[in-house]
């Protein structure tokens, strides 16, 4: 008897630790955060990881009795690379979820492995329409060009300005952001006097800047990547194009909060439309900013937000299922989840997983010796029109 | 409107003279280095950056003068390259073409991976003094400030360059060792020295030409990569044995190219390359190029 | 007295030194065994693997044509990025069974390696450098433009393919995928070797050393240079469309500049010119690269240009094959002692 029940305590205790054991190994749940630490695009990369990092500082770095691990792998914008870590990562260290995707075809090309592997994959920066209709399991934090574009394109039909050349660099999302501008536009009334697309390694913008003037437009449409947009607004004003009456205006992106400062006052009086501003007026958005800046040593763009987002995203998922780490279960809770962001009110939209946000229309101007995007206008909770288009 | 068009061509051909004229002085350095010591130097591009960043930092950090930071960028990045030439290059003369582009590819990796590391990936943004950032009217023509000093003190520098090569001694010797190293040190010319101080010029002007082109064609880590090409183009089109050569080659290309992206915006990059192509296969040694091929 | 020649012993002695040479040695046998150890070793890195036997087919074919026929090329990404692409939109659009897409891109970018070939053909060293980067650098542009056909900048998406021979699935380890690359770079390699080892790789060596002379002594060099370029052209393409296939995706990346120069650098880390140079290369190259780049993630490339230069000062032979310091020196001291 004496042996049995001996037996029995050490059977039930060897059963408990090894449980436990088990329990412990379980209680981290991974993040695979893929992002182009390096190359043209590293920018992105060091801003998301700041926020990142920014989020776990201020919400602590467990959810639901979970430890939340981070790896962070730079894929340096290549889409191979991206497919590769995020399979390692999915296979190899077990993540429950997949996040970052700086660019387009880096996410396009990770979309069958977060099927396959029945991860959620959260999109924090790439924006274009079709990402979120590669796999079921995709959710996105950043937001669509076609999103954004149309607010610009309604504030320009309803401002007397009727003729319009678009000027963008030739690849993915210059190619989304045009056709979602002149879409829009045109169906509000206006006329598209020329579809000027510029190669992306392009060092002088002298023929194109030369074929707007001839154009004589009211508003020339700039979509380039984040740091062209400073020495096109330079040889914009060197041209005297500001003067000659042409206005400039564009999608958020060619004032990105993070290099607005050094461009300079070239950039003064653009207006765009975009989704998040460094200088949009909530008390969460200032303490976001005040915190990031004193963390990172840099002011946040709409990549860092992006990211804060999702990591809000993954946090919240979590709460929600208490802590069960699978991969359908999670997406549900993502679905419809809504909150204050220090972009303003978003939310996830339940049928196509892309994020519903507020759309604001701003102009560049100077507040002490920094110059801001002011926002002046708001569209609000806009969704994705393209795949609103859809039947 | 016929004159509208004129108009047109006319900003056309000066924004592509312009460019040519950058591109000139930032690939003159490779042609004579090419022409002279048989090395391809296709870390050419690592000395412009050089110069650009030196001339971000002098402007931007301790706000010396631009106009005196173009100097500066030509002597710092000179320096360097005598640097590099006197403990790297030179043991690399006699190897073949392969070594040659495998250890530049490995100095331009380096590069940009180090300026990376110091300055970050972003564009740098020069700050020009007033009188450079305006515009002025030429009989309907409009011409920036900027274009047109760059220009002239091209033109200056190739009137320099020329007269350098024909008219002095130096200049006199230096074609020499470039016609037959043996014999001329065989004569008495100190080859080993006239590599040095070739290479370190034509370092020096591709610094300077970095400096200048920072504004027009943009400066981030990844420039010598990016140009890469075009500097081969200017030399393999221009050929090496001449500094009218390369220039006429970077008009050519700049014109071809400013102008291309105007009247045939889809196949803007292709012409460069297309052209390249042609005249390689035509005359390997170049358009321009007197004398034999190597 | 001079005594003739023994001609048929001296026919013999050749055909015997070829025999010689085509022999398997021992140290060969024992290296294909490595990447099917591998499997079993391990077996949570069939990813990496797969990288490396691609990346070493595509130094292999680089090998033939810089190695053996002593054309420098800056551009050979060309001819993978069109394998890929061909591979890739073969099956998106076509049918998507990996064998049949892997001969059509093998035929695809042979036709452009057969067609372009032309132009590697004339000029000096420094003409072929340029006319190749400019190949590979207009292949991009029109990859670039042709957005309907290949997608653009976004890449090539849903290139999903069938099981291979019907039976096995390109899995999520992928396994799969690496043993198909592994017996596709084993056929490929047993290709390259017969053609080496025969007459005709003979006399591309000799093409190598001295153009002039070898043409001199009636060797056809523009055929034999079409010919192995072409060949070279098929195995760079297989090597592009393996890597479609597996990974279910081509981006213009294909065609960039910096895998010209990567499988540069892999066959000088591995040493041109005795075929198995591309695949040690492509073996330290990728596990170089996973290793720095989980330590340095944002600078590995700074490591990179490090160790190409400080191979090219060292000397590629010196440090690939040790073995010839002590034989330069033992030669130099010979002819010390001879003056």
């Amino acid at each position: 008897m004496h042996q049995v029940s001996l037996l029995k305590r050490l059977a039930a205790f060897a059963l408990m630790a090894g449980l436990a054991g088990a329990a412990m190994a379980q209680d981290a749940v991974k993040v695979g955060l893929i992002l182009p630490m390096t190359g043209p695009f590293a920018s992105t990369g060091k801003q998301i990881e700041a926020a990142v990092k920014l989020y776990m500082q201020r919400n602590g770095a467990s959810v639901a009795g979970k430890k939340i691990e981070v790896i962070l792998k730079d894929d340096g914008g290549v889409a191979d690379t991206t497919r590769r870590l995020a399979q390692e990562l999915v296979v190899n260290d077990k993540v429950q979820f997949l996040a970052g995707f700086g660019l387009t075809p880096l996410a396009l090309a990770t979309a069958p492995i977060a099927t396959q592997g029945k991860v959620p994959m959260i999109v924090m920066a790439a924006a274009t329409s079709i990402i979120t209709e590669q796999s079921p399991f995709i959710v996105r934090t950043s937001f669509t060009l076609p999103q954004v574009a149309i607010g610009i394109a309604d504030w320009a039909a309803k401002n007397k300005i009727r003729k319009v050349v678009s000027l963008v660099s030739d690849y993915g999302p210059g190619i989304d952001a045009e056709n979602a501008f002149k879409g829009r536009f045109t169906a509000a009334g206006g006329q598209m006097a020329a579809e000027l697309r510029v190669p992306l390694a392009n060092p002088d913008f002298a023929p194109f800047l030369q074929r707007v003037r001839d154009a004589a437009p009211d508003a020339v449409f700039v979509f380039v990547p984040s740091g062209v947009g400073a020495s096109f607004a330079k040889q914009f004003v060197e041209r005297g194009l500001d003067k000659s009456g042409i206005r400039l205006i564009g999608t958020g992106d060619v004032t990105d909060d993070d290099i607005l400062n050094r461009m300079g006052d070239v950039t003064l009086g653009v207006i765009t439309s975009h989704h998040y501003s460094a200088a949009h007026p909530s008390a969460v958005n200032r303490a976001f900013v005040d915190a990031f800046t004193k963390a990172a040593q840099m002011r946040p763009n709409f990549m860092a937000v992006g990211g804060y987002d999702g990591m809000h995203l993954i946090y919240k998922s979590l709460e929600a299922t208490k802590g069960a780490t699978g991969g359908e279960a999670l997406l549900a809770a993502m679905k419809g989840m809504s909150w204050e962001s220090p972009r303003g009110p978003v939310s996830i939209d339940p049928q196509t997983r892309d994020i519903i946000q507020n759309v604001y229309i701003r102009k560049v101007e100077k507040s002490g010796d920094q110059l801001y995007n002011v926002e002046f206008d708001t569209i609000p909770m806009v969704k994705d029109p393209v795949k609103a288009a859809k039947p | 409107m016929p004159e509208q068009r004129a108009i047109s061509m006319l900003t056309i051909l000066f924004d592509g003279i312009a460019y040519g004229m950058l591109l000139f002085v930032l690939a003159c350095g490779l042609a004579v280095t090419l022409g002279l010591m048989n090395f391809v130097n296709l870390a050419h591009g690592a000395f412009a950056m050089a110069g650009g960043y030196l001339t971000v930092i002098l402007t931007g950090r301790y706000g010396i003068p631009f106009l005196m930071c173009l100097p500066i960028a030509f002597v710092a990045v000179a320096l360097l390259g005598a640097v590099l030439e006197r403990a790297l290059y030179r043991r690399l003369y006699l190897k073949g073409h392969l070594e040659q582009v495998l250890f530049s590819i490995g100095i331009v990796f380096m590069a940009v991976a180090a300026v990376d590391y110091a300055m970050g990936s972003q564009q740098q943004f020069m700050q020009l003094p007033e009188f450079l950032r305006g515009r002025i009217e030429v009989a309907g023509v409009g011409i920036g400030a900027y274009r047109l000093f760059i220009v002239v003190l091209c033109a200056l520098l190739a009137l320099a360059l020329q007269w350098v090569l024909v008219g002095t001694r130096f200049g006199s010797r230096l074609r020499a060792a470039v016609d037959d190293p043996r014999v001329a040190s065989g004569l008495g010319i100190n080859v080993d020295r006239i590599f040095l101080v070739t290479f370190a010029f034509g370092s020096g002007l591709a610094g300077l030409g970095g400096a200048l082109g920072a504004e027009i064609l943009g400066l981030d880590p990844t420039f010598p990569l990016k140009f890469m090409i075009y500097f081969l183009v200017v030399v393999s089109v221009g050929g090496t044995t001449s500094v009218t050569g390369p220039l006429l080659a970077s008009l050519l290309l700049g014109i071809a190219d400013v102008a291309g992206k105007y009247y045939i915006p889809n196949a803007g990059a292709f012409i460069i390359y297309c052209v390249m192509i042609a005249v390689l296969m035509i005359r390997p040694q170049g358009l321009f190029a007197r004398g034999s091929s190597r | 007295m001079i005594t003739p020649p023994n001609h048929s012993a001296i026919i013999e002695a050749v055909a015997a030194s070829f025999t010689h040479a085509t022999r398997w040695r021992a140290l060969e046998a024992a290296f294909w065994l490595l990447p099917l150890a591998a499997v079993l070793v391990f077996p949570r890195h069939y990813l990496l693997l797969n990288e490396i036997a691609i990346l070493g087919l595509f130094a292999l074919s680089l090998d033939l044509v810089l190695g053996y026929a002593g054309i420098v090329s800056l551009g050979h990404a060309a001819l993978f990025g069109f394998g890929a692409y061909g591979a890739a939109l073969f099956a998106k659009h076509i049918h998507a069974d990996p064998l049949l897409g892997l001969a059509v891109a093998i035929a695809a970018a042979a036709a452009l390696g057969l067609v372009t070939s032309v132009l590697v053909l004339r000029g000096s060293d420094l003409t072929r450098l340029m006319v190749t980067l400019g190949i590979s650098l207009i292949l991009y542009e029109i990859a670039n433009q042709l957005r309907w056909l290949t997608g653009g900048a976004d890449g090539l998406q849903g290139v999903v393919m069938k099981p291979l021979l019907g039976a096995f699935e390109f899995d999520l380890s992928g396994r799969t995928a690496y043993l198909y690359s592994l017996v596709v770079l084993f056929a490929s390699f047993l290709v390259a070797r017969r053609v080496v080892h025969a007459p005709f790789g003979l006399s591309l060596q000799a093409l190598r050393d001295n153009r002039l002379r070898a043409s001199a002594v009636g060797v056809p060099v523009n055929f034999r240079l079409t010919a192995i370029y072409t060949l070279a052209a098929a195995m760079a393409g297989a090597a592009g469309a393996l890597l479609a296939q597996t990974t279910g995706f081509a981006s213009l990346d294909v065609l960039a500049f910096h895998r010209s120069a990567e499988v540069l650098l892999v066959l000088v880390i591995g040493g041109a010119g005795y075929l198995y140079g591309g695949l040690i290369g492509a073996a330290l190259f990728a596990l170089m690269h996973d290793r720095i780049s989980a330590l340095t993630p944002q600078y590995w490339q700074f490591w990179i240009g490090l160790i190409l230069v400080l191979i090219v000062l060292i000397g590629r032979e010196r440090l690939v094959r040790p073995w010839t310091w002590i034989a330069a020196a033992r030669a130099a001291q010979r002819t010390a002692r001879t003056r």
